[in-house]
This record gives structure tokens, C-alpha cells and sequence, in this order.
């Protein structure tokens, strides 16, 4: 089970966190396009190598943070970035 | 071949002053404390010990330990209970398997004659067609399987789990796990050192040689006086990401099982070395044993394993096997070696026996030499299993006849003989090199760890340099390869593989190692590849005319050895929730429902009169599992605005309005009402089941998408015991217990909260909804007084008529109002336009979860929840039959929520429609689960009942 370095509550076991994927902008919900709006729902980078990524605290601090986290060897590098959610592919 | 008890022997293991009887097949035997069930059989003249998988062969000792394939047996209601280490303990009722109708007259047996049709995948081939016929197969063929009998009314015991967080973690506890294991303890690091086994010390344990002995009671007095925390018959099972590991603890003294999760810094696998059979014919006969199997015999357990032996031997535990045997007054009738290019070829005899062994003695004729015991030591399977796990592929050397680790990650290091030979010294040393590096890279493991926490945990100093792996390497000795003889023998002894059968597949082209392995079942057995996974490439290799190292091997997967599901599933750590009115509903002796975490009452005997109490009088029904979050700060109401699909900027103090909240995909994902109680403070109530998933919600929009906003958010669910007071005397109820609140129905009207004293108990709230259609108050209360407020309400009530009512009349009076429920009458694919409340979405709001989704849904004709009666008023329809077009089987919806009307006296239903069909008055037709189809009829409300509101409101 991989070990998630929560910014406030130190490394925890992942199922300590909820998942919440690959981080992902918001598009202006007045002027995004069909396309757009479903991008941001249901698409993703998926690449093998680096990835900035959201999780949860769930049993813990109860905050929302950012990750850089490589997927093909499940490194992790910092700094945690609290409440952020954009970007996708690091 | 006969076995019997030796003198006692200075490496024993056994208490001679402490004799344990015990049952083998209904019949009397004895032991000694220390004894394996096996060994305890074995000095008592038992050599047969199973009967093998596929062709019933009668199976005696192999290995005589953990892997012995043929050591498998029943114990009590144990079944698979391997003989070769399972301790005996007295009055155990032992009992052999997969043997009918016993051991020695096994009838099954004929399968051995039938051995030439019974090839590889006889029975894919055999039983694939007819199709039809697969159940009667599968009865029959599920008598042949293998392995015990699983009584169903086994109590359940007792299974324990534990969490561990040690720096280094030594898998095996042999000289050099137990060197590392001293030497990273040493510098202060945590240590876990885990053995299989029942004691440390690995081969050295069955070692008769004298330098060997006092090595290993040395060993055994540092680790001792170390602080190396030692388990023993433990396996470490796994190894998963960042060295989490999976342990089983066999010998707990309570459990049956412990499961142990360790989070190691750094993993030293330290498992040695497996003894591999020899493949030739008659290898699988009683009587031919491996040299671990004939020194563990003799010294752990002082049995005499044979009377006349021939040892074939390869290497110095072959030699020392030799030494061992002739000590223990085996008459030695040959030692046939194998570093002279001597083969063994096959064995004669019985079934049951080897008479003697035949020796290929090259261009002469074959030499028969008779003897009933035949020892092999023909070389080593490095268990490289997890170190697999954490990635690594072994690389086969064909000098040293085994497979090595190539290129393990560096928080996972190897030592002893899985990595090389070498005297005792040289292992011990580099053991003791391995624990040093070990516990230097756990400490940096564990400085990088902490400087990931920026606020909790304050890092002393710099990151200590990754420490580089200086260890000097041990040597790799030349050894014969040594697989398969000129004859073919047994391969898996396991699943009954021959080489024959290893060959014949790779003839049909399964000549791929792993195919092989599937299409054969060599490897899969309950050996698991610990024996037989070389001879099983080797097999494959020759048949194709290539080298090991070409071929490769099978990847090894957890678990390492066998656990039970009792195990795995552990202790139950799920917690329980209920109310602090729950005492009050088990003395009424409810009957509970489970939703989610939450224990509620469902009815107090008969719902219909519970329903008809809350319509004629006044019922209490405990809904302490809504949600609640307290919503506080200047900003609440844009915060209301972005969640709910509706307009919340005009709600006045006092005031509660409806809300329906959609995900980004215009989804309805939850409901509820939310009451402002001050200036900046509101109160949001969801559904019960969402009342996690909402909170991270709200705080998921909080904190990443409008952290500027100030809104604190405080999860109150379990902070106030929640009473929904509902009926038409419930306004007379209420007042009887509370203060400082006008209950004028014009001062305190429909939808509108109040802070409230009730029953003497201060800092209640209450607010006027209702779910059931009646006039109701829903009184939230600081939960440590909710008991109390309850039997207060229920005592002020007695005349009134005042009863308590539970989920189940709740549903069936939400059902007559046609309210639906999130993840009930919506699913995954509801738009919040689906619900007959689109009125509520207002689509001029700036901005909102989902709001782009339902702009563009607002001119499509999308599926309707809509209010159905079944024509025939006694028909309740299943929830989630199909409603559908006709006669046909076109679906064009289904029912979501179905209830008797106790009130109406007629079945009621909520369903989902296409949109043709969502107008009051159409005609439908619902398929029953019995397959008839009955007509409905779509009414024009959502309510079966009060459609106007007229009794809520009151």
C-alpha cells in the first residue's frame, strides 16, 4: 500500500486518504463548450512519469492537497500544495 | 522401509519426558512434545502419508517440512494441515486425505492405470463439451479433488490483526538473517526478524556438525539479549508498495492467526535456500527422500529414516546427509556422486517401497544396488519470492545451478544463501553488512518521511546520505546441474506433472514457461513452486532445446505460504453507530435495519399501524443519522448558491428552505433542508447516507476552488439526537415539553426554525418539515439528552396516543407523498431535471456545481420520475421491475420505490419513465419478477396522498 506524505499529518497508508485523481483546472462554467465541460469531467493525462494529483485526508486533517507523484515508479516529490487543483501531467 | 526412534540425539528437539497421544486415522499413537505430526508418524513406523492428487500413488516423506508436498493432512475440522511442521499436540484426531475409502486401499488408485489418458489438460480436453453436461462433470469430478474435508459448523475463532511500524524488517532467521537482524538493532534501528519455522536458526538447526552447534547457541543468546523483536512459525506472506508487508503470525497464543501489516524502512529478505528433488522415474516412491528431509529426521526429531540407503549426493549437505545417516546406523549401501557425473536413474519396487536403486553407471549396464531409502541432494531453489514481489527478475547461472536476485530496489536487500555461498563465517558477515547498510538506509527512509510533514513533526538536522551498498559479495560455488536423469519422473508432486506431461505440452505448444505452468497446473499446487519450479523450467528448456536461462522462470506472487481467510478478514475494526436513544428502541424490541455504518430502528412490530398512528395521532421516529454540518462565516450563503441547484441568497433568519445539490455532471448527489439560525450561521442537513460524502464535498469546494471564501464547516451528525415529531397531535406534543418558542401555527409556520428548550435541555433547535406529509417538528438535540427527551415526549404524550415509528413506516409515508430518495428512485445517470423538481434549478444563478450540464439538459426530453398505482390495488410490485412496452421487452422504465398504502389501501410506487410516458393518466405495463405483466396507471402528483399539502402545513 503506498505511503502518502500528508502535509499536516506526516506519511499515512493510502486507504488513510481518499483518492481524488489527477488534478484538473475547472474550465469558467459561462463559456466553456460541451467539450471542454467533459474534458474536465471525464478526461485525463494518464501519463507513465509524473503526475500532479489531488488526495484527501479523510481520517486524518481533513484537507485537500496536491501531489507530484510519478506513476511508473510511485515516487513522490514536494512540496505538498495545499488546496491546489490544476495542472494535470507535472 | 522402516523408520523408527532413535537414542536420544544431541540437536533434538523433541521432550522425551513428555509423551502426547493422539488418533491417525482412528487408530492410537504417541509422541513427543516437539515431534511434527509427521515425525511423530514417522518414528512410529508410518511411511505413507497421502495418496497423491491425480492418480491416488501412495506418498510417503519427501522434504519433511513446511513444503512437503505429500505431508498434507486433516486435523479435527482442519483440513490442509501440512504434517511436515504442524506441531503435535495431544489428542489431535489426524486424519489422511484425498484417500477413499482409506489410505491403504485407496480405490481411486485405478487412475494410475488409466495415467497415459490422464495427460496434461485431460480434463480441459475431456470435459469441455456438451456444455449442458458441465454441472454433472463438475459433481463427479468435485469428489476426485484433493485436499480435506471443511466442516460447515466450524465455530468461528477467534482471528487477531496488528499494525507494526518497524525501521528494518529480516524475513528468515537463519545465521545471516540473524546477523542482520543483531547488527541494524545495534545501531538503535527497530527490528522485526521473522521465521518460518518453529525456532531461529535456520539449516543450522538440523545440523549435527559441532562448530555448527555452538554457532547456533551463540546465535541464539545474543538474539536473545538483543532488543530484535523475534517471531517464529511467522511468514512474512507479502511484500506490496513502499515495503508494506503482510505477516502471518501462526503461533499467537490466543488467535488461530495474526495477521501482522508491517510498514518496514527497509525489507532484508533472508529466506535461504529450498532442497530440489531429482526428476527420474520411481522418484516419487516412499523411500526416496531429500538430504534435508533424512538430517532433519535424524537430528530434530532422532528418526531413523530408513535401514539401507543409497545417498546421491551433489553437494555438502549430500555429504553430510551421508555422515548423518551412518551415524544414526542406516547401513549406507552406496554414495553415488553426482560431482563425479554418477546418475541416479530410477528406483524399483512396490507402490508402497523402494526396493533398490538403479544407478546409470554410463556405456556399462545399469547398476542395481538394493536398498530401501533413497537420499538426494541434487542442489537448491533460491526462494526469491519477495524480492519478485518488489519487482525483481532472478537471473539463472548455470555454474552455481540456480537462479539469483538480479536487481532488487534499494530499500529491499538480500542476504545469505538466496545471494551466495560461503563458510558460516563469510555468511555471517555479510548478514551482519546487510543489517548495517539496512538500518543506515532506514534511517534516511525515515528522515525523507518526516520532512514530507512541514507543521507536525520538526526534523532534526540534515537527511542522512542514502548509504551506498559496499557489502563485498559472497561467491557462487560450482554445482552439477542437475534437473532431469535419462528417465522421466515426477516433476509436481503436487498436482501429479511428470516431465512426460511438461514435454507433451510443449509439444502442443504451451512452451512458454507461464503457459505451461497453467495448462499443466505444474507450480500451482499447494507447493506452490517452492520444489518443483526449476525442474519444471528445466523440463521445459530441454523439451525445447534451449537453456534455463533462456526459458526464465515463473513470477512468484503473495502469499509466500498459505494463510487462512480468517486471517486476512482479521479482527472487525468497522464501527457501529447508533443512536443515544438506541437503549429505548431494543427495549421495545425493534427490529434494526443497517444503512451504512448505522444501526436504526425499521419497525416495532407492524409498520402498517405505525403509519396509521402517525396519520391519526402523533408519532416520534429517531433520525439522529442525518446528516448535519453547522455552516458558519460571512460567506455560507454563496456557498449554498455554488452547492445547491437553487437560489438561497434571500433566505431570512429563521427560515429553512428545500435543496437539491447535483455533482458536475448535473447528477442529483444528495438532498436535504438547510435552516439559517443567525446572522452567519446555518445549519445544513443531508441525506443520511451522504452525510460523509458531503462534508468532503464541501470542503473539497472550499478548499480548492473558493479558498477565499470564509466558511467554517463543522460536522454535528452525532453532536444532536434528531426526533422527527409528525402527526396531527404533534403540535399539542410539542408544546407540552418546550419553552421559549411561540408554536402558534402563524408564529412558527411551515419551514421555519427555531432554537428551542425542550424537556428542560437547552440548546435544542427545531425546524417545521415534514417527510411523512403530516404537520411535524424535527427537534435536534445535544445527543447526550436525547434518551431523555425521547421517554419525556413519549410520557407527555401517553394520552395522545403517541407511539414511535421506524424507517419502515417512515418510507411507506414518504412513498405516499411521493418524496423520492437520492441513490433509491435516482441512480447514477438522474439528471436534477429528472426529478419532477427542475422548478427548484435556476439556471440564471452565476454559477454551480453541475450548472453547465444542466443548461445544456434544459431542452432535452429526459427519463421522469413519476407516481405509478398498479391497476390491481393489491399488486406490490418488486423495486426495480421493468416497465416495458406491451408484449414486447422494450424497456422503457422501471420502478424505483413500491409500498402497500396502509393509508390508501393500495399499492403505491415511485418509478422512472421515458418522457412520453411521464404525463398523469398514461397507460403502462410492469413486467413482475414472476414474469406477468400487470397494467399501471401514471398519476398526475407525485403524491398518492394530500396532494395540495394541506396537512403539513397545519
Amino acid at each position: 500500500m503506498l505511503l502518502v506524505p500528508c502535509p499536516n499529518c506526516g506519511p499515512r497508508n493510502s486507504a488513510d486518504l481518499r483518492y481524488g485523481g489527477e488534478s484538473h483546472a475547472r474550465p469558467d462554467p459561462a463559456t466553456a463548450s460541451p467539450s471542454e465541460w467533459r474534458s474536465y469531467l471525464y478526461l485525463r493525462d494518464n501519463p507513465a512519469g509524473w503526475l500532479r494529483e489531488t488526495w484527501y485526508c479523510a481520517s486524518g486533517c481533513r484537507r485537500w492537497f496536491a501531489l507530484e507523484r510519478n506513476t511508473a515508479t510511485n515516487e513522490f516529490r514536494g512540496p505538498p500544495l495545499p488546496g491546489d487543483k490544476r495542472g494535470g501531467a507535472a | 522401509m522402516t523408520m523408527s526412534r532413535l537414542g536420544i540425539q544431541s540437536t533434538e528437539v523433541i521432550d522425551r519426558a513428555t509423551k502426547l497421544r493422539f488418533k491417525w486415522n482412528g487408530k492410537r499413537f504417541s509422541g513427543f512434545e516437539g515431534d511434527t505430526i509427521a515425525s511423530a508418524l514417522a518414528a512410529s513406523g508410518e511411511h505413507i502419508f497421502s495418496r497423491s492428487m491425480k492418480y491416488h500413488r501412495p506418498r510417503g516423506i519427501l522434504t519433511a517440512d513446511y513444503w512437503d508436498p505429500n505431508l498434507l493432512v486433516q486435523v479435527g475440522d482442519d483440513p490442509n494441515v501440512r504434517a511436515g511442521h504442524r506441531l503435535l499436540e495431544s489428542s489431535m484426531d489426524v486424519r489422511s486425505q484425498n484417500a477413499w475409502p482409506s489410505l491403504h486401499r485407496d480405490l481411486k488408485a485405478a487412475n494410475s492405470l488409466l495415467g497415459r489418458f490422464l495427460t496434461a489438460g485431460f480434463y480441459y480436453k475431456t470435459f469441455m463439451r456438451p456444455q449442458w453436461l458441465w454441472p454433472t462433470y463438475e459433481r463427479v469430478l468435485a469428489t476426485f479433488a484433493p485436499g480435506g474435508k471443511i466442516d460447515i459448523d466450524t465455530p468461528h475463532r477467534y482471528h487477531d490483526k496488528r499494525y507494526s511500524h518497524p525501521d528494518v524488517v529480516v524475513a528468515g532467521a537463519g545465521p545471516a538473517g540473524i546477523e542482520a537482524a543483531l547488527a541494524a538493532s545495534a545501531t538503535g534501528a527497530q527490528v522485526l526478524l521473522v521465521e518460518h519455522q518453529h525456532a531461529v536458526g535456520g539449516h543450522l538447526r538440523f545440523s549435527s556438525g559441532d562448530a555448527d552447534q555452538a554457532a547456533l547457541t551463540q546465535l541464539q543468546a545474543t538474539l536473545a539479549a538483543s532488543d530484535v523483536e523475534v517471531l517464529t512459525d511467522s511468514t512474512v506472506t507479502g511484500r506490496y508498495e513502499d515495503n508494506w508487508l503482510g505477516i502471518v503470525q501462526r503461533n499467537h497464543p490466543i488467535a488461530v492467526e495474526r495477521l501482522i501489516k508491517a510498514r518496514a524502512k527497509v525489507l532484508v529478505v533472508a529466506p535461504g535456500l529450498i532442497e530440489r528433488p531429482y526428476v527420474f522415474e520411481g522418484n516419487d516412491r516412499p523411500g526416496v527422500i531429500t538430504s534435508g528431509a533424512a538430517r532433519r529426521l535424524i537430528n530434530l526429531w532422532g528418526v531413523k529414516p530408513g535401514e539401507r540407503a543409497v545417498v546421491f549426493s551433489a553437494n555438502a549437505d549430500g555429504d553430510a546427509a551421508a555422515a548423518d545417516l551412518d551415524r544414526a546406523g542406516v547401513e549406507i549401501a552406496e554414495i553415488v556422486d553426482a560431482r563425479e557425473r554418477r546418475r541416479i536413474s530410477s528406483t524399483t519396487g512396490s507402490s508402497r517401497a523402494v526396493d533398490a536403486v538403479v544407478v546409470d553407471a554410463g556405456l556399462a549396464s545399469n547398476q542395481r544396488i538394493d536398498a530401501d531409502l533413497l537420499v538426494v541432494a541434487a542442489g537448491w531453489t533460491a526462494p526469491t519470492s519477495l524480492l519478485n514481489m518488489a519487482g525483481d527478475r532472478p537471473v539463472y547461472d548455470a555454474t552455481a545451478a540456480r537462479f539469483f536476485p538480479s536487481d532488487p530496489p534499494a530499500n529491499v536487500l538480500a542476504t545469505g544463501g538466496i545471494v551466495g555461498d560461503g563458510s558460516l563465517d563469510q555468511l555471517r558477515s555479510h548478514g551482519a553488512a546487510t543489517g548495517r547498510l539496512a538500518a543506515a538506509r532506514a534511517a534516511a527512509v525515515r528522515h525523507r518521511l518526516q520532512a514530507h510533514t512541514a507543521r507536525a513533526l520538526a526534523v532534526d538536522g540534515t537527511e542522512p546520505a542514502w548509504a551506498p551498498d559496499e557489502r563485498s559479495p559472497l561467491g557462487r560455488d560450482a554445482h552439477p546441474e542437475l534437473y532431469r536423469s535419462d528417465t522421466h519422473g515426477m516433476v509436481d508432486y503436487s498436482e501429479d506433472v511428470s516431465s512426460k506431461d511438461l514435454v507433451a505440452a510443449s509439444k502442443e505448444g504451451y512452451d512458454s514457461v507461464e503457459l505451461a505452468k497453467r495448462f499443466t497446473t505444474a507450480t500451482m499446487g499447494p507447493s506452490q513452486g517452492k520444489l518443483e519450479t526449476v525442474n519444471t523450467v528445466a523440463a521445459i528448456a530441454e523439451a525445447r532445446g534451449e537453456t534455463i536461462a533462456e526459458v526464465g522462470t515463473t513470477v512468484w506472487r503473495p502469499p509466500y505460504a498459505p494463510l487462512t481467510l480468517g486471517a486476512l478478514a482479521g479482527r472487525v475494526f468497522e464501527p457501529v453507530r447508533v443512536s443515544s436513544i438506541h437503549p429505548w428502541h431494543e427495549a421495545k424490541g425493534v427490529t434494526t435495519i443497517q444503512a451504512g455504518q448505522w444501526i436504526r430502528p425499521d419497525h416495532y412490530g407492524d409498520p402498517a399501524a405505525e403509519v396509521r398512528n402517525v396519520r391519526e395521532n402523533v408519532g416520534l421516529i429517531d433520525v439522529t443519522p442525518l446528516g448535519k454540518l453547522d455552516l458558519r462565516g460571512p460567506d455560507v450563503s454563496k456557498l449554498l448558491n455554488l452547492l445547491y441547484v437553487n437560489k438561497w441568497s434571500k433566505l431570512a433568519v429563521g427560515k429553512v428552505r428545500y435543496g437539491m445539490m447535483c455533482a458536475e455532471d448535473g447528477v442529483v448527489l444528495d438532498d436535504g433542508v438547510t435552516g439559517r439560525l443567525g446572522e452567519d450561521h446555518y445549519m445544513m442537513s443531508t441525506t443520511s447516507s451522504g452525510a460523509g460524502g458531503v462534508w468532503e464535498w464541501v470542503e473539497n469546494w472550499l478548499q480548492t476552488e473558493r479558498p477565499d471564501w470564509r466558511v467554517h464547516v463543522t460536522p454535528v451528525t452525532t453532536a444532536y439526537a434528531s426526533i422527527n415529531i409528525a402527526g396531527p397531535k404533534s403540535r399539542e406534543l410539542v408544546s407540552r415539553v418546550t419553552s421559549g418558542v411561540d408554536l402558534d401555527p402563524d408564529a412558527f409556520r411551515y419551514m421555519e426554525v427555531r432554537g428551542a428548550t425542550v424537556a428542560g435541555v437547552s440548546g435544542c433547535f427545531m425546524w417545521r418539515i415534514g417527510f411523512t406529509g403530516e404537520l411535524s417538528f424535527e427537534l435536534h438535540v445535544p445527543a447526550g439528552h436525547g434518551l431523555a427527551v425521547w421517554e419525556a415526549l413519549m410520557d407527555a404524550g401517553s394520552d395522545l396516543g403517541v407511539g414511535p415509528f421506524g424507517l419502515e413506516g417512515q418510507r411507506i409515508m414518504r412513498l405516499e407523498k411521493g418524496h423520492f430518495i437520492v441513490g433509491q428512485d435516482t441512480d447514477g445517470l438522474t439528471l436534477a431535471p429528472s426529478t419532477g423538481m427542475g422548478g427548484l434549478i435556476k439556471l440564471d444563478k452565476d454559477d454551480f456545481a453541475g450548472k453547465p450540464e444542466l443548461v445544456w439538459a434544459a431542452d432535452r426530453r429526459l427519463p421522469q420520475i413519476v407516481a405509478i398505482q398498479p391497476d390491481n390495488p393489491n399488486i406490490v410490485p418488486d423495486e426495480a421491475c421493468q416497465i416495458v412496452r406491451g408484449d414486447s421487452n422494450e424497456i422503457l422504465g422501471r420502478i424505483t420505490s413500491a409500498r402497500f398504502s396502509p393509508t390508501l389501501g393500495r399499492s403505491i410506487c415511485l418509478g422512472q419513465v421515458e418522457p412520453e410516458l411521464a404525463t398523469g393518466g398514461t397507460k403502462l405495463t410492469v413486467l413482475l419478477t414472476s414474469g406477468e405483466r400487470i397494467s399501471a396507471t401514471v398519476i398526475d402528483h407525485h403524491a398518492h396522498f394530500d396532494p395540495a399539502g394541506e396537512r403539513l402545513r397545519g
